[in-house]
């Protein structure tokens, strides 16, 4: 559920606009959603730490990745949460706060690159086989497990991708999913960025 | 959502983590025990006072303050919910880290509160907490609690020690990181077989911390701009919090005041950061503030707030704070800014290094015409309380104010009492006036005064210790720490026989029901009570028997005196902004004397 945000006063957004900062909507801003990209010390309670603070500062957590980085010391977690920007403002200053965290990233949607990993069982007959390997093929997941009754789906993506696959196989009769929650990082910058 | 670490704990580096660079990896000193080195430890890092209450998890470090007879004190608290709090005083009275040691389970939870009051209030605590031994934890040992996990929330940061190696570097950084930025408590576990494991003892010299940032330089475009904003400024107003004492910056922020000519109303936590004798002074701000601290809150074409967060208790409705206000932000945890009310010019940094840059910057401020009028408004409608031969608790406070001159260390409670205080008590200095503002918490303020005692000791300062009647109780069995300790601390309880703050509640706005706030039939003797307790006790019930009673109580040396004030149950704390109203919607008197 998306915290409940204070709106912005009239006066303030003047004052903001007198201050020639961008207030996109005189009205209370719509959340969107964000991607943050975190770089942890990799040790028990670190990661309980960030997560705890999204619960007790009242801020939404859609969804936690964490695994390790270059350096075994360090881990790295990507957070996607929903909110204003005022508000994911807050969220990264506090967890900058964390004596934890090495370093805090809102990664810009055109500025990420991201993967989501998705685990997907189905039933399957001898009738509707041969449709569940097309729809596969479509999104080059792999069958990594199968039974005489029901097969094993890896499939990777943007996670856009990922719901589109999960919608297609569901008129099927999905039985189990688990999915990994976005894993990101900055996009590199290249030559006339 | 994964919520578990993918590494396992590194137990061979300290926390996670290969020791920092500069302190060689094979430290050359004595081995000892982890008791020891725990001991030794708070020697090196100039502990003076330990706040503590031993038991089976902590046993081997009480075993070896024996034995080895160290160099700083410990103080047995009562309950160890009174041992944080009194870390607490004694870090606000004195600037220096408070520190507590308890044991496992309800040693360590009985600390939770006074954690969290440290943390609310930004006061530098070290929490030392026993812990049943690393092979037991996680499986549910007689007195375990995983305290780290229960205060999570509530600390800056907080380790868990598990090799005796890492101790002294752990306790190293724990001092560090609870003094150094904004203040706040940490706790230490410390895992029995760890204290009982032997390891070299190394005091290290230097900290490194990676991901602990603390403030950097102000940056001089954001001085220039401050500057700027309160040169251009015709009626400016400081509006001064906590940060400003807990940053030692009170002095800086008098002489900007008195140079720029800016009126100053301050927090309760800002209470004493500016002498409230100077004329520029507007006393408090917010909820209980004087009305024409509001009033130039409302009027005022500035706010520099200096170490302030603009909690709800000063702005309430925020939509209708300041409306003619520009605000300049002068704050140390980024966190803070820009989180209530918007700050058109944010300087983030150590707020002494920013008033330090700033004061040369501003020029003699040409704010006649504003001050003029905040004078009308002092004079239309001072601070003021019914003189009609009872005892009023304003009046009390006014004459403990008075006795102790500008030489005294004044601790509250929690309640109308506390509100009476930050009203009619007269704050000269900065760290004389110790509270429990943000969590909010009875039974704070007489340990706290304990803890402040024990810090100023030889100091030549008074402390003093005002209390309701509901909230002494609640820390009372420290009355006979304090006497045994010869500690001259001057206690007044203000019996109004109520939990008043929440009978004027139930006044005014639950059409006075009064429902379980009445205290006369569960209250003690207090006087007897201070007397079982090894204090004196005295009680007052008239102007003329308080007079008395309070000079009778500065002529006691030699161990605490606890002054009984009977006063009355129908008073009530005004003026009062209520809760979610406009700053300037003040109700000033008893509806019935208007
Ligand atoms: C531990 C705790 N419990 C409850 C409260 C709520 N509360 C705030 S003020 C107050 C009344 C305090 O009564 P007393 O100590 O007699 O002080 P008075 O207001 O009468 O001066 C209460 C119950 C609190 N702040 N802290
Ligand atoms: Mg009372």
């Amino acid at each position: 559920m998306p915290a409940t945000e204070r709106k912005l006063t009239q006066q303030q957004i003047l004052r903001m606009k007198a201050n020639g900062e961008t207030v996109l909507h005189d009205a209370p801003e719509t959340p969107r959603r964000h991607v943050i990209s975190v770089r942890l010390e990799n040790h028990v309670g670190a990661l309980n730490r960030v997560v705890n603070l999204f619960s007790a500062r009242n801020f939404n957590l859609e969804s936690v990745t964490v695994g390790v980085t270059e350096d075994p010391e360090v881990s790295c977690l990507t957070i996607v949460t929903s909110g204003t920007r005022r508000r994911v403002k807050q969220v990264l200053r506090l967890l900058d706060r964390l004596l934890d965290t090495l370093s805090v990233e809102d990664l810009a949607p055109d500025r990420l690159v991201e993967r989501e990993l998705c685990l997907l069982r189905i039933g399957y007959t001898k009738g509707n086989r041969a449709e569940l390997m097309d729809v596969a093929d479509i999104f080059r997941a792999r069958v990594i497990d199968v039974t005489p009754e029901t097969m094993t789906f890896e499939v990777t993506g943007p996670t856009a991708k990922v719901n589109a696959f999960v919608g297609m196989m569901r008129p099927h009769g999905i039985l189990e999913v688990a999915r990994s929650g976005r894993v990101a990082m900055r996009r590199a910058l290249v030559y006339g960025d | 959502m994964n919520s578990t670490p993918t590494a396992p704990f590194k137990a061979h580096s300290f926390n996670g983590r290969p020791a920092p660079e500069g302190v060689p990896q094979e430290p050359k000193g004595p081995r000892m025990s982890g008791a020891e080195i725990f001991v030794r430890s708070l020697e090196a890092e100039g502990v003076e006072v330990v706040f503590g209450h031993p038991g089976g998890a902590v046993i081997k470090i009480y075993d070896e303050m024996a034995r080895l007879k160290p160099r700083f004190e410990h103080v047995l608290v009562r309950h160890e919910q009174a041992g944080t709090h009194a870390a607490e005083g004694y870090a606000k009275a004195t600037g220096k880290v408070g520190t507590v040691l308890v044991t496992s389970g309800p040693g360590a939870t009985n600390t939770v509160t006074g954690i969290a009051d440290a943390f609310m209030d930004s006061a530098p605590l070290v929490v030392f907490t026993g812990q049943v031994p690393t092979a037991l934890i996680g499986g549910d040992a007689f007195q375990e609690t995983d305290i780290i996990g229960i205060t999570r929330s509530i600390t800056k940061h907080s380790f868990q020690v598990r090799r005796a190696a890492d101790l002294a570097p752990t306790i190293k950084a724990a001092y560090h990181i609870a003094r150094t930025g904004r203040p706040g408590p940490v706790v230490v576990d410390l895992p029995k077989d760890m204290l009982a494991e032997e390891a070299v003892f190394e005091y290290p010299e230097t900290v490194t911390l990676r991901g602990y940032r603390v403030p950097e330089e102000p940056l001089p475009e954001k001085i220039r701009q401050a500057a700027r904003m309160i040169r251009a400024s015709e009626r400016p107003l400081l509006y001064v919090g906590g940060g400003t004492v807990n940053g030692n910056a009170s002095g800086l922020l008098t002489a900007l005041a008195r140079k720029a000519r800016i009126p100053v109303a301050t927090t309760l936590h800002g209470l004493g950061a500016f002498p409230e004798n100077d004329p520029l002074s507007l006393g408090m701000l917010g909820m209980h503030g004087t009305w024409y601290a509001n009033m130039a809150v409302q009027h005022c074409d500035l706010i520099i707030a200096v170490g302030a967060r603009f909690d709800d208790r000063v702005t309430g409705k925020l939509e209708a704070w300041a409306p003619h206000a520009r605000v300049i932000h002068i704050e140390i945890d980024p966190s803070c800014v820009s989180k209530n009310v918007y700050a058109d010019c944010a300087v983030m940094g150590d707020v002494r290094r920013v008033l330090e840059a700033l004061l040369p910057r501003v020029e003699p401020g040409d704010t006649g015409a504003w001050l003029a009028r905040i004078e009308a408004w002092k004079a239309r409608c001072p601070l003021t309380f019914a003189q009609d031969g009872k005892l009023r608790p304003q009046y009390v406070i006014r004459r403990l104010s008075r006795r102790a001159g500008g030489n005294a260390v004044v601790t509250t409670d929690v309640g109308q009492h506390q509100m009476w205080t930050a009203q009619f008590f007269t704050f000269v200095r900065p760290r004389s006036h110790i509270t429990s503002g943000g969590l909010g918490t009875m039974g704070f303020g007489f340990p706290a005064a304990l803890g402040a005692a024990m810090g100023l000791r030889g100091a030549g300062v008074t402390v003093v210790s005002i209390n309701g009647d509901g909230g002494f109780l609640m820390n009372a069995q420290e009355l006979r720490v304090a006497a045994r300790r010869r500690l001259p601390i001057k206690i007044a309880v203000m019996n109004n026989g109520y939990l008043g703050m929440v009978r004027q509640w139930q006044e005014l706005f639950h059409e006075e029901r009064y429902s379980h706030t009445g205290l006369a039939d569960t209250n003690p003797d207090f006087v007897k009570l201070a007397e079982a307790f090894g204090c004196v006790g005295l009680r007052a019930a008239t102007p003329g028997e308080a007079d008395e009673v309070i000079e009778a109580a500065w002529r006691v040396r030699d161990r605490p005196v606890l002054m009984e004030f009977i006063v009355p149950e129908e008073e009530m704390v005004f003026p009062m902004v209520p809760s979610g109203a406009a700053t300037d919607d003040m109700i000033l008197r008893r509806f019935s004397e208007e």
